[in-house]
């Protein structure tokens, strides 16, 4: 049965659905509702777990670094400043394989500081040896929860997740969703076992260095866990839907594609109104059609060819921007078809940066721009959307 | 050669596998007869290489580093650093 | 033959006080212990991969959050009901004392039951002897060298028992290498301890102060003796110990064995500086009542 409620706190109960024994909080707009229900939570029995209210986000993530590594299974939630505070911490649990899941409320980095939404912290951290998925609405992202775990934890993968949610936008909305059910969930997500732990029974060493002739050895180790996730990600999507009856899809999922001359590619919340100016598109005869990229890493490079090959034209849509040279799917995209024979044009915006809003009528100006494109060539390859000239 | 272990895990005391006694130019030379068993030399040795054996106290050569800390402490005086032939 | 908790075989400088430091402690603490470390001389000497000397559980994270690591050890232990395990941080005081302050504060903070050890080589060692908030008056390092403009560090010594003192730490001490004894009780003392405990426990460098080979327990001796370190201790922020001095040396026993403060027997203005740091020491004195 669906209940109305905050984003923030379907997450915060899709938390307490997977049964963590660490949680780390700090406080940061617009990611501080999910911590303070699961704090509610605590303070009123419905979660039994640990609980540490710390002093900033590198001690948040480092913490749990402690914890996960002495066997606990542990959350935390943050975005924008805290996860850039945290970049190093991001490195060090994924070189360490700790199978840590984070909620990334996406938002926009300062300067200029911005307390709303864009996706420039997840995409600066891609390279940070995560698994990224993007969640389109409340729904999704609070499905994903139970999915990162199984996913992080398998001793197949060992590699941390973070659920990327648009801040505002999803966090503090309020509309219908299912709830988990916790013992379905704890049916679905086995307990976490790891194989080694700090354990005075049996001393192991956690975090030595590595000389030039070790080095390189991890990070390949690393790549390989990364591509049997693509495997487990679209396989645990699948069983999730079987016990929960409702699935999304592997690593991107497909709208109105089939006969699509125009393809748009992108990520998060934007994904609804992509869809619903897709429809209006549509029913105008533009043939017009959606790649939602779920899993920005591992990168679905095989997905997407497959996705788009066909189409005359591909605009990327993306909420982040690379300050000298793009955007982050822009340039990752155009880098997955270089060496493949689609010839397929591939232009992109930036929109949404600090919290601007993308409405229909810019899903329209964009397909109308890639439509000129499909017909006369590439006039920019890349553009700031919606840039106000008359401020310049 | 060790395989690499995934999670960087490490296994406990394996820094034995290093004989770091190849670092030293001077050895301690123990006199025995002088030694008053206070076992400060062991208490004070940064390699954890002096052992009571038998009674008497006696570096590990595999890790003595040669440093004299050990000739240095003892109240004795019975332990001298000797140049070491090689 | 009793095996130590902290092997041989690691790659500390031959007579480095920190791996004294860090056996007594371990020792002391015993195999029911685990330890986080921040990145620093010990971290690198004693865990070159695939090999490492701990024969306790033991993690290296970065260098900032030993104390964010162990808290959520702490915190996971409490969740599983292991709480009789022993959790120690052992860190230098480049991570304590500056990059990982902030860390430390939230640990203190939070209450959490951890023994925080801080092995004191007043600089950071393991990059190559730069100045810390640690390093003594007038001490030369690599980014406070001496030269026509410079007399060395311009700053005291930060007083991070005092700040854990002032967090409310139910524990806090200070040690030398040289008072084996004492440091083992304070060890003990810190673990039954009702929260965290501090414990900063003074472990020459021989690379980057620069005294005579062998001389590591001496130097740490003649820091107590001239009183320029106090061995204090304070139970729920109560100066319940001091180790009195019997025989006080003037600071001038000290300086004039060390490299890092050579040029001020050599410099102008070098007298007036070991004059200061002659009041510092009798500052001590006069503070803790080290003398009878």
């Amino acid at each position: 049965m669906k209940k109305v409620v905050e984003g923030s706190y379907g997450i915060a109960d899709a938390v307490r659905c997977c049964s963590p024994d660490v949680i780390s909080v700090y406080p940061i707009t617009p990611q501080t509702h999910i911590v303070e229900h699961i704090s509610e939570f605590v303070a009123g029995g419905k979660l039994d777990c640990e609980y540490i209210n710390v002093e900033s986000e590198h001690s948040s993530l480092s913490s749990l670094i402690g914890a996960s590594a002495a066997g606990a299974r542990t959350y935390t939630s943050t975005t924008s400043q805290g996860l850039a505070l945290m970049f190093e911490v991001l490195f060090n649990v994924s070189g360490m394989r700790l199978p840590i899941v984070m909620t990334t409320v996406n938002r926009a980095l300062s300067a200029p500081l911005s307390i709303w939404n864009d996706q420039q912290d997840a995409m600066a951290a891609r390279e940070a040896g995560w698994i990224q998925i993007y969640a389109e609405n409340v729904q999704e992202a609070i499905d994903l929860t139970p999915q990162l775990y199984k996913i992080s934890e398998d001793p197949e993968i060992l590699t941390p997740s973070m659920a990327c949610m648009d801040g505002f936008i999803l966090t503090h909305v309020y509309e219908p969703v299912e709830f988990l059910d916790i013992e379905k969930v704890r049916e679905f997500l086995p307990p976490y076992r790891p194989e080694d732990v700090l354990d005075p029974n049996d001393p192991k060493t956690f975090g030595a260095f590595a000389d030039p002739s070790w080095f390189t050895e991890f990070r390949y180790l690393q790549f390989q866990a990364m591509e049997r996730a693509k495997n487990k990600i679209a396989q645990v999507s699948k069983e999730f839907e079987e016990v929960f009856g409702r699935g999304y899809g592997g690593l991107i999922d497909t709208y109105s594609m089939e006969d699509a001359e125009i393809a748009l590619v992108t990520m998060g919340s934007v994904v609804g109104t992509v869809k619903e100016a897709i429809d209006g598109l549509r029913s105008e005869g533009v043939k017009v059609g959606l790649v939602k990229i779920r899993s920005y890493r591992p990168f679905p490079e095989e997905e997407l060819k497959e996705a788009l090959k066909d189409a005359n034209v591909i605009a990327t849509i993306e909420k982040d921007v690379s300050i000298g040279y793009e955007s982050a799917l822009l340039t990752d995209l155009k880098a997955a078809f270089y060496n493949s024979p689609i010839r397929v044009p591939i232009v992109g915006f930036a929109a949404g940066l600090g919290g601007r809003d993308i409405g229909i009528k810019d899903i329209r100006s964009i397909v109308e721009r890639a439509s000129r494109v499909k017909d006369s060539g590439i006039e920019a390859e890349f553009e700031i959307f919606g840039v106000k000239r008359e401020c310049l | 050669m060790t395989r690499c272990e995934v999670r960087m895990v490490v296994e406990p005391g394996s820094s034995e596998i290093t004989k770091t006694g190849a670092w030293r130019t001077f050895v301690p030379v123990f006199d025995h007869a002088k030694c008053i068993k206070c076992s400060l030399c062991e208490i004070y040795c940064p390699e954890s290489c002096i052992h009571q054996i038998d009674g008497n106290f006696v570096p590990d050569l595999d890790y003595c580093k040669g440093c004299s800390v050990c000739a240095h402490e003892c109240p004795r005086g019975a332990i001298t650093m000797v140049l070491e032939e090689k | 033959m009793e095996e130590s908790l902290f092997a041989p075989g690691h790659r500390a400088c031959a007579g480095c006080g920190m791996p004294t430091a860090v056996k007594l402690v371990l020792d002391a603490a015993g195999p029911n212990t685990i330890v986080a470390s921040p990145t620093g001389c010990l971290e690198v000497t004693s865990t070159p991969f695939p090999e490492s000397s701990w024969r306790v559980p033991w993690v290296h994270s970065l260098f900032e959050n030993a104390a964010a690591v162990a808290s959520g050890v702490e915190v996971a232990l409490k969740r599983f009901k292991k709480t009789d395990i022993n959790v120690l941080v052992i860190g230098g005081d480049g991570s304590t004392f500056d990059i990982g302050f902030g860390a430390i504060s939230g640990m203190f903070d939070r209450g959490h039951r951890i023994t925080y050890v801080c092995y004191d080589n007043e600089a950071y060692m393991n990059t190559g002897v730069q100045r810390s908030a640690s390093t003594p008056f007038c001490a030369k390092t690599t980014t406070t060298p001496t030269g026509k403009m410079s007399l060395g560090n311009p700053r005291p010594k930060k007083d991070m028992p005092a700040i854990a003192v002032a967090h409310g730490v139910p524990y806090v001490a200070t040690a030398s290498i040289a008072y084996p004894v004492d440091l083992r009780r304070k060890v003990k003392m810190s673990l039954s301890a009702d929260g965290p405990a501090y414990i900063q426990v003074n472990a020459p460098c021989i690379t980057g102060w620069s005294f005579e080979a062998g001389d590591a327990i001496e130097q740490s001796r003649l820091a107590v003796d001239t009183c320029l370190l106090p061995l204090i201790e304070y139970v729920d922020g109560v100066l319940v110990g001091v180790k009195k001095v019997r025989r006080k040396r003037p600071v001038e026993d000290y300086l004039k064995t060390q490299g890092r403060y050579r040029h001020l027997f050599k410099v102008e203005g070098g007298a007036e500086v070991i004059a200061q740091i002659q009041a510092m020491a009798d500052a001590n004195a006069e503070k803790f009542g080290l003398l009878d």
